[in-house]
């Protein structure tokens, strides 16, 4: 076992695990954080997708123990006063989503591009979403989602 | 996954400590590669030596007419570089299209060249730039790096430290990926330099190769034309679903031209 101490969604946690821990596993089974989902457990569907020190990172190819010492943020941690962030109210609004399952990695992945990129084409976003897949295949919303918070979070 | 002893050590003598003192070990980078590896067991390290620690593997920098890029640096952070996209833009192009941007913001130079993987973008870069790797023990050229399927020149205990890339007069990557997992199907790296003309192709065959018949003709003439009338042979190349021996041959063709063609402007 190692001890792995990490801020998640503002808070200060400190855990034992063991070493082949997923930061996945680590947050849905040791935190009850279980908004960040886990679809193919083989780093291509991004269900899983959380920021580690502001930077969004797929939570089911990487270990708790490289997160150590690292800040991280789930979608429970986007939210703020009870108010939704402007994408995860963007995504309400614009209905981007069907069945909701990949929602969380979208909205995170989401977040990242617009730190990096505040008003991204089109094209840029869905360049973005390689990593993020919709089996539902509602893509046109997700786009359209973000392409609206984007519009808010600039005014 | 099976169960691993895990360690991060500071320093580079440290970890090759570790690396020497455990047999089964496996050095851990950036992991996109390592842990799905673990997770399916086809891999089962007695122990994890995860480089993150080391300071003196990330980042870029100039040295004379070379970019020196740290083993641990990761694909989001040479796409980004200031150097990098200012001096051989064409290698940020490549690892900005590595995998999706959660791949890049963890997956690391060292890493892929360590692996070899015969579709990873990077070798196509270290061939066709003629780039130096430098190990924690020498330091070995890029035409002795890889010598086959997933198989590198590096030794038991030996790590990669950074990679030297130097500045090419032009230079251009055109891959035909992989829809799913942009991985290339092929990837072909063109620079011309003072010495004359590289041509470093990934994806094709079982390593990272040279094609020489398309140097010597782009030495004479760079130009996309030079290569009329070069065929490639399917010998020895990879056949799988997503492509035969014979459209890879094909695809080394149409991408070495698209390279010539981005490389002159």
């Amino acid at each position: 076992m190692l001890t792995v101490t990490m801020t998640v969604n503002g808070q200060k946690v400190a855990k034992d695990v063991d070493p082949r821990t997923l930061l996945v596993q680590f947050l849905r089974e040791q935190l009850n954080l279980t908004g960040t989902h886990v679809g193919c457990d083989t780093s291509q569907c991004g269900a899983c997708v959380v920021l580690v020190d502001g930077k969004s990172m797929k939570a089911c190819t990487m270990l708790a123990a490289q997160a150590d010492g690292c800040e991280v943020t789930t979608i429970e941690g986007l939210a703020k006063n009870g108010e939704l962030h402007p994408m995860q109210a963007a995504f309400k609004e614009h209905h981007g989503l069907q069945c909701g399952f990949c929602t969380p990695g979208m909205i995170i992945s989401a977040v990242d591009l617009l730190q990096q990129n505040p008003d991204p084409s089109e094209h840029e976003i869905r360049e973005w979403l390689e990593g993020n897949i919709c089996r539902c295949t509602g893509y046109h919303n997700i786009v359209k989602a973000i392409q609206h918070a984007a519009q808010d979070m600039r005014s | 996954m099976y169960a691993f002893n895990y360690h991060r050590p500071n320093s580079l003598d440290a970890a090759a400590q570790a690396l020497a003192a455990n047999e089964d070990a496996k050095l851990l980078a950036g992991g996109q590669t390592m842990l799905p590896t673990m997770k399916q067991r086809l891999a089962m390290p007695s122990d994890l030596i995860d480089l993150s620690g080391i300071a003196e593997l990330r980042g870029v920098c100039e040295d004379g007419d070379a970019v020196v890029v740290g083993a641990m640096t990761t694909h989001a952070e040479v796409a980004a570089n200031e150097i990098v996209r200012s001096k051989i833009p064409a290698l940020a192009k490549l690892a900005d299209g590595i995998g999706d941007p959660q791949v890049r913001n963890r997956g690391t130079l060292g890493g892929s060249i360590a692996n070899a993987d015969p579709a990873a973008d990077y070798p196509a870069a270290v061939v066709g730039l003629g780039a130096t790797v430098k190990t924690n023990k020498r330091e070995i050229a890029a035409d002795d790096f890889f010598v086959g399927l997933f198989e590198t020149a590096l030794e038991p205990g030996e790590l990669v430290v950074s990679v030297r890339f130097p500045v090419p007069e032009a230079a251009a990557y055109a891959k035909f990926d992989h829809p799913a997992s942009r991985y290339a199907i092929v990837g072909v790296m063109v620079a011309r330099t003072g010495g004359g003309v590289r041509v470093g192709i990934t994806g094709a065959a079982p390593s990272a190769f040279r094609q020489t018949e398309m140097e010597q003709a782009l030495a004479g003439n760079f130009a996309p034309d030079a290569l009329d009338g070069i065929s490639v042979s399917a010998d020895g190349l990879n056949g799988d679903i997503h492509a035969s021996a014979e459209y890879r041959a094909h695809l080394v063709g149409v991408m070495a031209k698209r390279a010539v063609i981005a490389a002159r402007g």
